[in-house]
Parts: C-alpha cells; sequence; structure tokens
C-alpha cells in the first residue's frame, strides 16, 4: 500500500519502495505481454522516462536477458513548438535501429498525451517498429488525445493545476 | 531572442545555450532522416548580396531540416538590379509573409538596419567588415567538441593569422572566443591589422613561428586576393612564407592543436599543406558543424519560445 504522508509541501503518493516494486512488475508485465524480450526495446522520454527506462531495463536483464535502452529528445516534434521553451543537453540517444522490433516508449507522467504523440512522430524517423507500448509510472488523466498506456505504475486522479513529480525516492503531488 | 546580429550582443550564458541547442540539432543530422517538423509553416528568406557557396547553402539547408520554407533571392536576377533600394525590397519581401531574413551585404550595419523595415527576425550572414555570428558560432561549437571544451574555453590560446583588418570573421571569432575565457593572439603583417587595436581583447604579433607551438588553435583566416591590388602586403609567395602554414611550420604544432579555416582556402597562400594531411585539421567539421549551428540559431529566433514559462506535459 502506498504511504500517504506529508513530504516537504507535497503529498507522497508513492514511496521509493512502491516505485522500485511497480518498475519491477512493469518489467514482468513487459516479458509476459511479449513473450519474452526478443526484439523488444525500451526508449525513455527525456527526461523524465530515461532513468525509469534505464531501471526497467536492468530488471528485464535480471528476470530474462538485456534488451537495448535508448532515450528520444521530443522537443523539436512537439505541437506546441514555441510556446515552450526546450531543454538543451537532453539529447536523442537511439543507438540501435528500431526497424521490426517492439518499442516500449517509457515515460515518468502521462497527462494529457501530447508527448507521447510528439514521441511517436519522432520515433517515425527512426525507423519502423512493428509495434509501439506505452509504459508510464503514473497515469494522471485529464487526456487530450486517444493515447492510452499499455503499463501503468499507478493510476493517480489528478486535478489539472496539481503537479505530479516522479523519480527514485518516489511520487508527489503539489 | 529575437535577431541574431552580432556576438557583441550575447552573453556568455546565450553562447552556451546555442551550444547545447547544437547538440540536439547535430544528433538531428546524424538520423537516416534528419529532418524535424520544429519549423513547419515558417519562411526563410535569404537575401546574398555578395557571393557565397556555403553560408548560403549551409542556412538553406539548416533551414529546411527543420521544415521551414525557404524562399530563394536571387540578387542577380531581382528588381535590384532596377534601382530597387533595399529598403522597398525588404518591405516588399516582408509583405509576403516572412518570418526570418537571413542577410548578406557588403556594407556593415546592413542587417541591423533592415531590422528597422521588418517584423521578422534577422539574422546576418556576413556585413561588410563587421560581424558573421553564425560563423563565430560554429568555430565556437567545433571547438568545444574537438577540445573537449563543453564548460569554456578558460585558458585556451587561440591564434587568429592573417588578414584581421578586412576580416568580420575574425571581429566576431574574437569576441566568442574571448567570451568564452579563451586567450587570442593575433598574427598579421602591420599593414593587415585595423589602425587602432584599443579596445581589442588581444594580443597581436608579428611572429607567427613563435606562436604557432603555442597554441591550442591555429586559425587561418583566407588571404582576400581581391585586396591584393592595395598593395598590402609584397607579394602572396612573401606572406606565405610570414604567415602561411607551411610543412615546416605545421610540424611545431602540439600534438592537440586544431587547425581551422572558415573558407574558402587559398590553397598555397594561407594554406600550404595539405589540410587533409594535418591531422589537427577540423575545417571540414567546421562546415559540418556549420549546419548544426545555424538549425540552432533560427529555432532559437522562430521556434523556441524562450524566455516563456515552461507548462506540465
Amino acid at each position: 500500500m502506498p504511504v500517504e504522508s506529508q513530504r516537504s509541501d507535497g503529498r507522497l503518493v508513492m514511496s521509493a519502495d512502491d516505485v522500485r516494486r511497480a518498475i519491477t512488475r512493469i518489467a514482468h508485465e513487459i516479458v509476459e505481454r511479449n513473450h519474452g524480450v526478443d526484439d523488444v526495446v525500451l526508449v525513455g522520454l527525456q527526461r523524465g522516462g530515461v532513468w525509469i527506462a534505464e531501471q526497467l531495463s536492468d530488471a528485464l536483464a535480471a528476470i530474462e536477458k538485456p534488451v537495448p535502452c535508448g532515450a528520444v529528445d521530443v522537443s523539436l516534434y512537439r505541437d506546441d513548438v514555441g510556446l515552450r521553451p526546450i531543454v538543451p543537453g537532453r539529447v536523442t540517444d537511439m543507438p540501435f535501429a528500431l526497424d521490426g522490433s517492439t518499442v516500449v516508449l517509457v515515460d515518468d507522467v502521462l497527462f494529457t498525451g501530447r508527448t507521447v504523440r510528439a514521441a511517436l512522430d519522432a520515433l517515425n524517423d527512426h525507423g519502423r517498429p512493428r509495434a509501439v507500448q506505452l509504459a508510464v509510472m503514473v497515469d494522471r488523466g485529464h487526456r487530450e488525445l486517444p493515447i492510452r498506456p499499455d503499463f501503468v505504475g499507478k493510476n493517480l486522479p489528478t486535478s489539472r493545476d496539481e503537479n505530479v513529480a516522479v523519480d527514485a525516492d518516489g511520487v508527489v503531488i503539489t | 531572442m529575437k535577431h541574431l546580429l552580432d556576438i557583441d550582443s550575447l552573453k556568455a550564458d546565450d553562447i552556451h545555450h546555442l551550444m547545447a541547442l547544437t547538440d540536439h540539432m547535430v544528433e538531428v543530422n546524424q538520423r537516416p532522416i534528419p529532418k524535424v517538423p520544429a519549423l513547419r509553416g515558417k519562411t526563410v528568406v535569404s537575401i546574398f548580396f555578395e557571393d557565397s557557396t556555403r553560408t548560403r547553402t549551409s542556412f538553406d539547408t539548416a533551414a529546411r531540416r527543420l521544415s521551414a520554407d525557404v524562399m530563394n533571392f536571387a540578387v542577380s536576377s531581382s528588381s535590384v538590379n532596377k534601382g530597387e533600394s533595399l529598403r522597398d525590397t525588404i518591405e516588399t519581401v516582408s509583405a509576403m509573409g516572412v518570418d526570418a531574413f537571413v542577410i548578406r551585404h557588403g556594407s556593415s550595419g546592413a542587417a541591423q538596419q533592415i531590422t528597422q523595415w521588418t517584423n521578422a527576425s534577422v539574422v546576418n550572414a556576413g556585413d561588410g567588415w563587421h560581424q558573421h555570428p553564425t560563423q563565430a558560432l560554429l568555430d565556437c561549437y567545433t571547438i568545444r567538441t574537438h577540445l573537449n571544451r563543453r564548460e569554456g574555453f578558460d585558458g585556451l590560446r587561440i591564434a587568429i593569422v592573417g588578414d584581421i583588418k578586412h576580416s568580420r570573421v575574425a571581429r566576431s571569432d574574437i569576441q566568442a572566443f574571448t567570451r568564452l575565457g579563451a586567450l587570442v593572439t593575433v598574427v598579421a603583417p602591420p599593414t593587415l591589422l585595423p589602425p587602432s587595436m584599443d579596445g581589442w581583447p588581444v594580443e597581436v604579433s608579428h611572429d607567427l613561428d613563435a606562436i604557432v607551438p603555442e597554441v591550442d588553435v591555429l586559425y587561418l583566416l583566407r588571404m582576400q586576393r581581391e585586396r591584393m591590388t592595395d598593395a598590402l602586403v609584397p607579394s602572396l609567395r612573401e606572406y606565405t612564407s610570414l604567415y602561411g602554414l607551411t610543412p615546416a611550420r605545421a610540424r611545431t604544432l602540439s600534438p592537440h592543436a586544431l587547425v581551422m579555416h572558415p573558407g574558402p582556402m587559398n590553397r598555397g597562400v594561407e594554406m600550404a599543406v595539405d589540410p587533409s594531411e594535418l591531422p589537427g585539421s577540423v575545417i571540414i567539421h567546421q562546415v559540418t558543424n556549420g549546419v548544426a549551428v545555424r538549425m540552432a540559431v533560427l529555432f532559437e529566433l522562430l521556434g523556441s519560445g524562450s524566455g516563456l514559462k515552461a507548462e506540465e506535459t
């Protein structure tokens, strides 16, 4: 059960252990869904998804075998280019071909779905995956596009003006 | 940032920001499909009143890789030949709906001037002897990558050799390199230096042999042959023997030193060795990085929305 408590100025909704267990569970679900991890590659979204993808990669290596793990930066693909600043230094790093692979996109928080839409466009420019699946640590709702996650750490009802922060120490709502 | 007119108006942080943005663009350029939709629907017009191969094609390529529309304005076949003024030309093209002008002009300050006549962003692609800021940025990026100086150029020794007086590249480079912390020495005959070097943050030398072994970067400028009529140097051969990179001088370069040149090269004049045989030559990388740097500049001016507050995903 998640530990509900006050931490700094926010509400802790997942502890560090909860996050760790969720990653292990998602790793098992990825193996189950894909009948193994042949052709599976992990792609973390810059920048919140990258560390989760790396930990998923470690977990998959422990239960099946190592899979390639990359990172994608979607700032040049967003539909709101010009409305938000790009974060320099979070560069796409995809040292493998995507053609024919099953890509598991990994992000920390799924909100409007626009980042994922941009990521799908970005993947297109790197090749043609056989399938794309989506793993997120937190699904907080408020989708603006027909996008749903395949693997979820925690479904977390939020209001639009709340902020959800995810890191290895846990998940905090402010 | 609305315009890029000179290096002087950039702070060190601005240069670092553009360098970091360039990292993204370099990655885009390495992909099988080197094109992103970032500037879809934006129109970039390049107007070159002076000849250019690399700068013009570099800007065009940069704009296209960001999915901007590129309008090419050939001055030689335009109404400029019928006596249309620069102002009328800019206002006319501007009225067609333009988001950015990339302009090269023989007069110093031309880029600054046209910002008064249009609401579009203006990128200076070279104005007279004044400035060539994207060249300086791509030079910084090349040094940053090849000498692994992501944090800045503190203590880096750079020599800029040749026709400083007529060189907009030198003016931009000196400002950019020193702003990032480098120690710059200019090496040139007195006739190819500006009348006064007061206020330039550089050392001046006339002895290339003493400088070459000391530097981390040897930056050769193009000997502008079209200026040879002014009798600024006795002969090209004498220039080469005193200020050219000869095989004998190349052997005294330190092993890690970079050799750079903004192009086009005069082989046998300032470059008296085959650059492909110089291990430190990064001249071709300068050209490659030029596209990425210009993508970063266009994106910064037209698409980044920098200065606005980030909202949550």
